[in-house]
């Protein structure tokens, strides 16, 4: 068990990641210049429900560990604000671009 | 009590950067922020290795919290701004614990450092250069901290309030979900707890609500403000976050955080345990 609950620094997530059978909704988010390191990255869920947050990266890679259901990652930086939606099921990963 | 007393904004903190007898402390669980940058003139604490005792399940005790303040160079009539990461988990867990120490002058920078970043306000790698003090603390308010068998007491006799998210609140998550899902305990929450998230008591930029929004999202939850109340969440930063709305913004008297949390009440042994949402 981790000590803390603090989010983890964030890295990216490889495609062939063993995603140990939980729901991983990963991603990077990116504006006009391509990627944007630091947004404050909000998983909202069904119900528009905070869930978590983490910073991403600073080449803008985020990741959760989620359950299956509806959510929408929500990221936040002084250039901009973006979202996007995404519907989870079976364990594995879930892939979520953001353009702030 | 007012707001301002405990709560200042990224502008009043930028406006005194430099005033005598202000000390900007950030507080994280993971200080490489820091290191990347921050507010200038800010001392770091890492709330792993220097708030907590590194053998036994606990927070360092009176002397060691003097002798950190004191290479800190922390006065006793210093006024401390905190702020961090992580919506200000950690900073509101270490205003609690400068409160249980007793010391005078705290508060929390509103929105910590999200808000500060995302006004755009300038960071900085430089380290400052404070004179080592001798800091005396007081020692522990018992009528801050909740224990276990306190809590188990406190089951539909007292406001219980569990500020983890209503999926770790329900029992479909373990932990938050910026974590892996261990399941090292049980799930579920404390009979007779109100789920009311630390995250609706902030609003997206890390600000705390106003408190006429907080009072009726407390209202609503079913928080009777004539009993006392036990914040909890899974470690006791988030229920940190929550204890300081709930006693330092909202003004209750009588409000304790439950610091063991679900990682000590989950893994008891014999004590009730609800799950599903409330």
């Amino acid at each position: 068990m981790s000590d803390g609950c603090g989010a983890p620094a964030q890295t990216a997530t490889p495609a062939s990641l063993d995603t140990n059978g939980q729901v991983v909704v990963t991603g990077k988010v990116t504006g006009s210049d391509g990627p944007v390191g630091g947004a404050y990255v909000r998983l909202l869920n069904g119900d528009g429900e905070f869930v978590g947050e983490v910073q991403a990266s600073p080449e803008g890679d985020f990741r959760f560990y989620a359950a299956a259901g509806d959510w929408t990652v929500r990221a936040l930086h002084a250039a901009g604000n973006g979202e996007a939606s995404v519907t989870t099921g079976e364990p594995g990963l879930y892939e979520v671009p953001i353009s702030i | 009590m007012s707001r301002e007393d405990v709560l200042v904004t990224t502008q009043w903190a930028e406006d005194n950067l430099d005033t005598p007898g202000v000390v900007f402390v950030e507080v994280d669980e993971d200080t490489t922020a820091y290191e990347g940058g921050h507010i200038r003139n800010a001392v770091r604490i890492d709330w792993k290795t220097e708030l907590q005792d590194q053998v036994r399940r606990d927070f360092v005790d009176k002397a060691g919290f003097e002798k950190l303040l004191s290479e800190k160079g922390i006065s006793n009539d210093d006024t401390v701004v905190l702020y961090g990461g992580n919506n200000n988990w950690f900073a509101a867990y270490a205003y609690w614990y400068f409160k249980l120490y007793g010391h005078e002058n705290v508060k929390l920078l509103d929105g910590g450092r999200k808000k500060w970043e995302l006004d755009g306000r300038e960071l900085t790698d430089e380290v400052p250069d404070r004179k080592q003090t001798s800091y005396v603390a007081k020692e522990q308010d018992p009528k801050l901290r909740a224990f276990r068998d306190e809590v188990v007491e406190a089951i539909n006799t007292k406001n219980l309030v569990d500020v983890r998210s209503p999926d770790e609140f329900s029992g479909k998550l373990n932990a938050p979900a910026h974590l892996p899902q261990e399941s090292a305990q049980r799930s579920g929450h404390i009979p007779s707890a109100l789920n009311v998230p630390w995250a609706s008591t902030a609003n997206e930029d890390g600000t705390f609500k106003s408190n006429d929004e907080l009072k009726e999202l407390y209202q609503e939850a079913g928080l009777d403000t004539s009993k006392p109340t036990i914040a909890y969440c899974r470690i006791g930063e988030r229920s940190s976050h929550t204890w300081f709305a709930l006693r330092e913004l909202l003004g209750l008297e009588d409000v304790k955080n439950y610091d063991g949390s679900w990682t000590e009440y989950g893994s008891l042994v014999g004590v009730p345990i609800e799950l599903g949402a409330k």
